[in-house]
């Protein structure tokens, strides 16, 4: 099995038209094997691009095509419209890679998901995407780094250093169940405990890589996650471990996290959570090829 | 992009937020004739984005014109922390009989805003949170319904706030609301918010951060951006369009992503290399913007050797080659470059550079290996 995505995943290309990245990506993942079977303009709906029909709404590729998941790479400007029309639409799953998307409007987006929308679950936005090796893959990676057939999981922040550990995997011959890509930005639609959750509870994923980065309080979350709910072994890399001590103004940002977002406290609390904890993500491949064998 | 007081204080006055008249100032003359124009007595404020100004001796009292002289004299040029002050804040000084805090910020865990005050201003708050946090009274503040009065008034309450500043207070948080949402800001912070003693409540100082992703609907932000306070290399980084740190050793980073970028200075580290920088070309970026970031790099003396470490996902492996290309015939560079590359179109990318075929050019086969040529490289040649 996999989380989120798999081979029933329908998606749709929001803000389609030949030129566009959603294009560029969107004829990626089907090249890749992923059901792509609809895109939306409203200027161009009734168009044909690269034979996948396209609608003026949402609303009407889903009630044309059964599109359960939709894909957002337009600009900042639109993509918070973007995600609330997919949600209106009852698109469950919702994955928008556009980076720069204003904080507040992120903050107004997720509000409005939680309130009125929770069935519709958002990735992102400044993600790579999600992949489900062998059955699915939408958004920005590149499929040929993945290996199909489990049983480790992934969960990365960062979208490059999620490339890098899905591959040092698929180097080592171990294949993967899903990778997640969530993404740095202030309010993720979907974090590190959601995906932690979901791979405890599917049951071909036997081990999970998280990968996070200095700032914020995720890693921390998470950690506390670890320790209550899982089972399964997590290995761990945080990036930024020799990186420098930021320059912060203000001082409400430290009294809301409680520390100061260093790699070494995040560490210290993954590795009390139980968690494998990396230097590198070339030594979170190894710790998990070990993890691994032993299962 | 983080706000001086004086500008913090204009971007308050425009939503409302009740602060304290003033002018700016480059020079001691100029300071002067400010203070005499706003009368007597006025407070002396260096203008630098740090924390510690008081401490540091960067806010002065002046009761008259060589008082107001001899203040700017002794802050212009003043070193706050390595901040070295080229702009004085003069306004009235502002009789005080109460000091508070007030903040709006993001809560990234609840996913909401986050309101924070308390009675005890004017001091370190992040020790009162440390040593008292019942004194800081908290209030989550869901983005679809923003705060009003009669909810900034119940938080003023179990604040602890007087009686007398009540309504003054909720009036200022519902006005700093709007700052903070309607102007696209991650921090607004007040300490100290002030009870004079003719009874007002007024922001004595400011702290504005605001989100830069949202520039592109506030294009009066722009008289704000200070490039002349970066240093050049981040400065030219800056008008590229890139994410530039500088950091001390030999090796120069470029990588595509900040967690890749911040992974590379990990790993070189890691096998005994000393990082040169940060770099972060971003997501998509083309040749062009490839070949800038080897222009930037290019310019840091210390660098010995240099690591390109991209793995493709929107950015494509052979825009990154025909960048490293571009940069090569483009400028002079004498160090080595190490890439490693891998991800989306990674193929195509690796046979623009062999094809080119420059003894400078180093391809590596994983990131681990290339940190340890890349190191290696830079150590023989420092």
């Amino acid at each position: 099995m996999s989380i989120f995505v798999d081979e029933n995943t329908k998606v749709v290309i929001q803000g389609l038209s030949p030129t566009s990245q959603g294009c560029y990506h969107g004829l990626r993942n089907r090249a890749y094997g992923t059901q792509v079977v609809a895109g939306t303009n409203p200027r161009r709906g009734g168009e044909v691009i690269e034979g996948i029909p396209v609608y003026s709404t949402v609303a009407e590729a889903v009630a044309e095509t059964g599109a359960n998941a939709s894909f957002i790479t337009v600009p900042p400007a639109g993509a918070p419209a973007a995600i609330l029309e997919a949600a209106e639409a009852g698109i469950p799953f919702v994955v928008c890679i556009t980076e720069f998307i204003p904080a507040h409007d992120e903050a107004r987006v997720f509000a409005a998901l939680r309130r009125n929308f929770p069935r519709t679950r958002l990735l992102g936005p400044n993600c790579p995407g999600i992949i489900s090796p062998g059955k699915a893959n939408i958004g920005i990676t590149a499929g040929e780094i993945a290996l199909a057939g489990g049983p480790v999981g992934l969960v990365s922040r960062s979208g490059t250093v999620f490339y890098q550990a899905l591959y040092e995997l698929t180097q080592k011959g171990i294949g993967q169940t899903t990778g997640v890509g969530i993404g740095g930005d202030p309010v993720p639609g979907t974090g590190f405990v959601d995906c932690l959750a979901a791979f405890q509870a599917d049951p071909e994923t036997k081990a999970v890589i998280m990968i996070g980065e200095i700032g914020g309080t995720e890693e921390e979350r998470a950690a506390r996650f670890i320790a209550e709910q899982m089972d399964k072994p997590v290995v761990t890399y945080i990036a930024g471990v020799t990186a420098p001590p930021g320059r912060k103004m203000g001082h409400a940002g430290a009294i809301v996290s409680g520390t100061s977002g260093t790699a070494a406290a995040k560490m210290a609390a993954l590795a009390e959570a139980g968690a494998l904890v990396a230097q590198n993500p070339t030594e979170a491949g190894e710790l998990m090829a070990d993890v691994v064998a032993g299962l | 992009m983080d706000l001086l007081e004086y500008q913090g204080k204009q971007y308050f006055a425009r939503y409302g937020v009740p602060v304290s008249d003033g002018e700016a100032a480059d020079d001691v003359e100029t300071a002067v004739a400010a203070a005499e124009r706003i009368g007597y007595p006025v407070v002396v404020k260096a203008q630098v984005r740090v924390g510690g100004r008081g401490k540091a001796g960067g806010v002065r009292l002046a009761n008259t014109t060589e008082e107001a002289r001899a203040a700017a004299e002794a802050i212009l040029g003043l070193d706050i922390k390595g901040h070295v002050v080229r702009r004085v804040w003069v306004e009235h000084a502002t009789d005080i009989a109460k000091e508070y805090y007030a903040s709006f910020t993001l809560d990234r865990t609840a996913k909401s805003h986050l309101c924070m005050l308390s009675a005890r201003g004017g001091v370190d708050i992040e020790q009162v949170a440390d040593e008292s946090p019942e004194a800081i009274a908290r209030l989550e503040v869901d983005p679809l319904d923003g705060i009003d009065a009669d909810a900034a008034r119940r938080l003023a309450q179990q604040a602890g706030i007087d009686a007398e500043a009540i309504d003054g207070v909720a009036s200022v948080l519902v006005s700093l609301y709007r700052c903070y949402e309607e102007g696209d800001a991650d921090l607004v912070e007040i300490n100290p918010l002030v009870l004079t003693t003719d009874g007002r409540v007024h922001a004595l100082d400011a702290k504005v951060t605001l989100d830069d992703s949202a520039a592109f609907r506030h294009p009066d932000w722009d008289v704000w951006r200070d490039l002349d306070a970066l240093e050049p290399r981040e400065r030219l980084a800056r008008e590229k369009g890139l994410q530039y740190v500088g950091l001390d050793g030999t090796v120069g980073i470029i990588a595509n992503g900040a967690g890749l970028a911040m992974s590379t200075c990990d790993v070189v580290k890691q096998v005994g290399g000393e990082p040169a920088n940060f770099l972060d070309i971003g997501g998509g970026a083309n040749a062009e913007v490839m070949a800038s970031a080897l222009e930037v790099i290019t310019t840091d003396e210390k660098v010995r050797a240099i690591f390109v470490n991209v793995f493709g996902g929107i950015t494509r492996g052979e825009e990154v080659a025909k960048g490293i290309v571009q940069a090569l015939e483009r400028v002079h560079i004498d160090a080595p470059i190490v890439v490693r590359l891998d991800g989306t179109n990674a193929e195509q990318g690796r046979a623009i550079l062999a094809e080119y075929g420059s003894q400078q050019l180093v391809s590596s086969p994983t990131m681990l290996d290339a940190a340890r040529r890349a190191s290696e490289l830079a150590a023989q040649r420092a």
